[in-house]
């Protein structure tokens, strides 16, 4: 909403210490986004007549132009617009001039001959962004002058204020201006309220079909009206509240919107067809041109203004039509002041796409009983144009019984205090809210606050504590803090989580955050299940998949790192999916996976041991059943019991070659929401042996067919206790191995708690491990 | 004999002081000091001496000797053994600028660090961390905080409908706020709950705005719960987050799950004021739907976004770039 001084000033005195008052509002919670000057006019530039234009031989682009100051002497200019006629009035910036480009006019020779000054296109005097000639001026304007003068420009400072829902009344200067008095302690200037009405009686005829929709419309026959321009000054504060000047009657019309928050309409009261109105909902597919010369189809759900004929002239609280609109023949208005529901008209502007000043006003609420001074100073207004106007006697005021009541609320001053945490009597919320209207009868121990019907945003208690506290100054209220009787700490998921994200870190992966919509076909391309729930307005049409894996994300960013040239990325994601469900939400839950790119399986088992150890976690590594989506013959689920809590191994190479990278992918995948969810067995104290360990390595011949795992197993429940580390260091593959097998070598430490291992011990563990893994078909090698 | 003594001594350590290596002061040593040295020849003498004067005075030069042939010996292999060790420590000499891999760290995402920085702050002032999920339903994300179905405020949030349930019932939560019904309803007061998540708008993205960003929000709730309390609240995180040469205050505003509603604002120590969030005493309405009664109970909630911190605390000029996962931003931080 933008503010202008000049108008606020008129309203409430409020002095021009611009800064101040802009921190004023502001406070008043009416945030002041930005103070701006608008119609400054460049000095120097004056208006002048053309006398003569004259051609030069030798210059093809510019001609010389002779104009006059009004001081019968001649000018000589060169010129490069052609647009000008002798007798017309145009600016001429004089030497010496400082155009807002930052250039100066100096008398520049062309062709060896001066030129006194240059002459002026409308974007030169940053008057908008016309540069197709000069700027022509009004015909009978006065010569020599400021051209700012016979524009009507002058400089305003408009404040824009961001106003709040809950503010419709601060779509006025005057509900501004009535906070800014009570905080300042300023008179408030109002304006006329009532209106005198004079013989003899003329009435437009009001039918309310839809009094739900329009519970009050109200009509005042003026007569004796002409159209003419409007006064200087309120069409510049017009155009700086940012409205275009149209005419004297469209401009007060305006104007009071702009001041009383009350929008109006004036029609030619001799086009409107049977000499009234009906207000009445739209039949379906209902058409009807607006004054933006748009023909709009309507529902049953859009409220029409119609005349006594039925014939549709305006869409209530949104724009009128243009078979009623004021022009050069008109001498009689209708001055239609009316309430519409506000969310009747919500509603129309979202279908339509078409929001207005007036349905910006309607939709967050009018006041309903604020049409009377509306009307007052319409035609205060009007008379400044058209002295002679008649207002005359017969004004109809058309109410249903859904009109608002007034609103009265119980407010207990120990509520008030208790809430902002400052004494306040009733006695000094009275004194805080009676300025902005609202009226206090003290009852009992408490105050019966009635609300003034400009503020329908006040129905509780609580907003009336808001008031009291917004004009007490917030500030002022201090600041103490509540003390917790509970230390602040991490949930036990919290704190794992953290402690994950660290082993992460530590393991050489960075955080990575894509995006959690995919494009359609996203999780065919990963060769994941294509079963999601989808958005019903993405941002981009086919950008509507709600994501069940993290996978398509990070591979989307290894492409496009490949893409400049950094290979190995090592990346992972903390982050939700959101699988489909058939309950009240999807079956979100968070997930972690980790993407080694130029990395095959075996690095994604190392960083899951690590994370397993770290956080004591523990599953079955399950290569028969391949997750989908992953390499099959590299990649394995890891379940706990039943559960499926996660996969490893490495990306398909269809799924890589879908999504254009180049390397290996090795790839970790974990539901945290199952993992994180578990508190892990705190390890617990094992003593260390005193006695010296025996060392020795193993290495079997084993047949494809058996996992390291399982020969790992075997040698641990063969060994038992004693085995107290056991790592494999070698991997072979070729001569002295048969074909269908690999040669595993281990390494093994044996130690006792109570004494030192004899020979005999460690050959008599020994021969338990090669007979436990003889079991499995391995074979020990010599 | 003295004179054979101090003579033998004066040559031994003589020989010791040419010793070139630890080997030959070792040898020496064994032939200077040993059984058949010429120490251990003197003392056999010793017995054969007149006097007892002789004696004594034969004794105790040898004695001297002795340990002079033994100090030598200790001088002559530190020495060595000090001249060894430097050479080997200058052969050992290398360029600790010649680098040539060097172990990855990985890095957290810079919103990450903000969101933990933020929570330990809250940590210190007696909060815990709730969370929620990102699929909300209509009730949580709008009803249940004092917006019912057209409610106008609805439209300041630009909602992500999802295809789930009926039609309209279900959204990607347009703000962390749901998390406070939640809490309300599954915790008994009091509450001092700090909730940090993702949240979603269906807004263009472009250098300052994000459809997929992150907040932090608290929910106080107790028994004389004040707006005093909240302005001291503010006011005790500015100094503990920003530090200490920063303020804040609260000025009118409106949202209609707080009432009275607040604007905080934090000024920098260069004098300046920065709009950082939301805030407000928590509507009656919003009590009701957490399961409290309003007479009872009352309380605060502030918001504001966590990217902005992280962008702000690292000068990132454009947020889509944190978004990016390009290691060449990531590895910045």
């Amino acid at each position: 909403m933008k503010i202008v001084h000049s108008w606020l000033n008129e309203l409430v005195p409020v002095g021009d210490d611009v800064d101040a008052i802009a921190d004023a509002i502001t406070h008043l919670g009416l945030a002041v986004e930005d103070v701006v000057h608008v119609g400054a006019t460049v000095p120097g530039v004056v208006t002048a007549r053309v006398v003569r234009t004259e051609r030069h031989p030798d210059a093809a682009k510019v001609h010389r132009v002779y104009v006059d100051t009004g001081n019968g002497v001649e000018r000589h200019v060169w010129c490069g617009a052609f647009n000008m006629q002798a007798g017309d009035v145009i600016p001429l910036a004089t030497p010496g001039t400082v155009m807002p480009d930052g250039r100066a006019i100096e008398p520049k020779p062309i062709l060896g001959i001066p030129s006194e000054g240059m002459l002026c296109s409308a974007r030169e005097l940053g008057l908008g962004d016309d540069h197709s000639g000069i700027l022509i001026l009004p015909p009978d304007s006065l010569l020599g002058v400021p051209y700012g003068d016979v524009l009507g420009l002058g400089e305003e400072v408009v404040y824009d204020l961001d106003v709040l829902r809950n503010r419709p009344d601060a779509y006025g200067h005057l509900g501004v201006a009535r906070d800014l008095a009570a905080h300042l302690a300023l008179p408030l200037a109002p304006g006329p309220d009532a209106l005198a009405q004079t013989a003899p009686p003329q009435s437009a005829t009001v039918e309310l079909v839809d009094g739900a929709r329009c519970p009050r419309f109200t009509t005042l026959i003026i007569s004796n009206v002409h159209i003419a321009p409007s006064p200087t000054w309120m069409a510049r504060r017009l155009a700086a509240a940012g409205m275009r000047s149209i005419n004297n009657i469209v401009d007060v019309s305006n104007y009071v919107m702009l001041e009383t928050n009350q929008p109006n309409h004036a029609y030619d009261f001799d086009t409107l067809g049977g000499g009234g109105f009906r207000v009445r909902l739209a039949g379906e597919g209902e058409t009807m041109t607006t004054l933006d010369d748009v023909e709009r189809t309507l529902t049953t759900a859009d409220l029409l203004i119609c005349d006594a004929t039925d014939r549709p002239i305006g869409i209530a609280g949104i724009m009128g039509g243009q078979n009623t609109e004021i022009s050069e023949s008109t001498t009689t208005i209708a001055l239609e002041a009316a309430w519409f529901e506000p969310m009747g008209v919500l509603r129309s502007v979202a279908r339509m796409g078409l929001r207005t000043e007036a349905s910006a006003r309607f939709e967050r609420g009018a006041d309903p009983y604020g049409i009377e001074r509306c009307v007052a100073r319409f035609v205060e207004l009007l008379r400044l144009t058209c002295p002679a106007l008649v207002v005359h006697t017969g004004a109809v005021d058309a109410r249903s019984e859904h009109l608002p009541e007034p609103t009265r609320i119980r407010v207990r001053p120990t509520r008030v205090s208790a809430l902002l945490g400052s004494d306040f009597t009733a006695a000094r919320i009275t004194e805080l809210i009676e300025p902005i209207g609202f009226v206090c009868t003290p009852l009992d121990d408490h105050l019966m606050v009635d609300v003034p019907s400009y503020r329908p945003d006040c129905t509780l208690e609580v907003d009336i504590v808001e008031e009291v506290a917004r004009h007490h100054g917030y500030s002022k209220l201090g600041k103490t803090v509540p003390k917790s009787i509970d230390p602040g700490h991490l949930s036990g998921v919290q704190q794992r989580r953290r402690q994950l994200r660290d082993v992460l870190l530590g393991l050489g992966c960075s955080e990575a955050m894509p995006h959690p919509f995919l494009t359609a076909g996203d999780l065919e391309r990963a060769g994941l299940p294509a079963d999601a729930v989808r958005l019903v307005n993405p941002l981009a049409v086919g950008d509507d998949v709600l994501r069940t894996s993290l996978r398509p994300g990070l591979l989307k960013a290894i492409e496009f790192n490949e893409s400049h040239r950094r290979t190995g990325a090592a990346l992972f994601e903390i982050g939700h999916v959101y699988p489909p469900s058939d309950d009240v939400l999807p079956a979100e839950y968070e997930a972690l996976t980790v993407v080694l790119a130029g990395a095959d399986a075996t690095a994604a088992m190392s960083v899951w041991r690590e994370l397993a150890a770290t956080m004591g976690w523990g599953a079955r590594v399950d290569q028969g059943s391949v997750p989908p989506g992953l390499h099959p013959t590299r990649s394995a689920t890891l379940s706990v019991g039943k559960q499926i809590v996660g996969a490893v191994g490495e990306v398909h190479p269809d799924a890589l070659d879908a999504y254009g990278v180049d390397e290996r992918v090795a790839v970790l995948e974990l539901n945290l929401g199952v993992l994180l969810a578990v508190a892990p067995k705190v390890p617990q104290w094992k003593p260390t042996s005193r006695f010296p360990s025996a060392d020795f390595d193993l290495a079997f011949a084993v047949p494809e067919s058996v996992s390291a795992e399982k020969v790992e197993k075997a040698i641990r429940q063969s060994a038992g206790a004693g085995l107290v580390e056991l790592a494999l260091f070698d991997v072979y593959l070729g001569a002295g191995i048969a074909p269908g097998a690999r040669s595993l070598a281990y390494r093994l430490r044996l130690q006792a708690a109570d004494r030192t291992l004899t020979d005999a011990d460690v050959a008599e563990v020994r021969q338990k491990i090669v007979a436990g893994v003889g079991k499995l078909g391995a074979m020990l090698r010599a | 004999m003295i004179d054979d003594v101090r003579a033998a001594a004066d040559a031994a350590v003589a020989r010791l002081g040419a010793a070139g290596s630890l080997a030959v002061a070792r040898a020496l040593e064994i032939e200077l000091l040993g059984k058949k040295g010429p120490f251990a020849e003197f003392k056999t003498r010793l017995g054969g001496l007149a006097t007892v004067e002789e004696k004594k005075a034969a004794g105790q030069a040898l004695n001297e000797a002795t340990l002079a042939v033994q100090a030598a010996v200790q001088g002559r292999t530190d020495h060595l053994k000090r001249s060894e060790r430097a050479v080997q420590l200058e052969s050992e000499r290398i360029d600790l600028t010649e680098v040539l891999s060097q172990p990855s760290r990985g890095h957290a995402h810079i919103v990450t660090q903000a969101w933990q920085r933020l929570e330990d702050v809250f940590l210190g002032m007696g909060f815990q961390v709730a969370e929620g999920p990102e699929v909300e339903t209509d009730w949580y994300n709008f009803e249940a905080l004092n917006m019912p179905p057209d409610h106008p405020a609805r439209s300041m949030h630009d909602t992500f409908y999802v295809d789930h349930g009926a039609p309209g019932s279900t959204v990607l939560r347009t703000h962390t706020s749901p998390v406070q019904i939640r809490v309300m309803q599954t915790l008994p007061p009091p509450i001092y709950m700090i909730m940090p998540g993702r949240v979603f708008r269906n807004e263009t993205t472009d250098a300052t705005h994000l459809a997929v960003f992150h907040q932090i929000e608290g929910l106080v709730i107790d028994r004389g719960i004040t707006l005093a309390d909240l302005a001291g609240t503010i006011e005790s995180f500015t100094k503990s987050f920003f530090g200490a040469g920063f303020s804040s205050r609260l000025r009118p505003s409106y949202f209609p799950f707080t009432e009275p509603s607040a604007e905080f604002d934090i000024r920098t120590p260069a004098g300046d004021w920065l709009e950082l969030g939301g805030s407000g005493m928590v509507h009656p309405n919003v009590l009701r739907a957490g399961g409290l009664d309003p007479e009872e109970w009352s309380g605060f909630a502030f918001g504001f976004g966590i990217d902005r911190m992280a962008k702000e605390r690292h000068g990132v000029g454009d947020v889509r770039e944190m978004y990016s996962n390009d290691l060449r931003f990531l590895e910045q931080f």
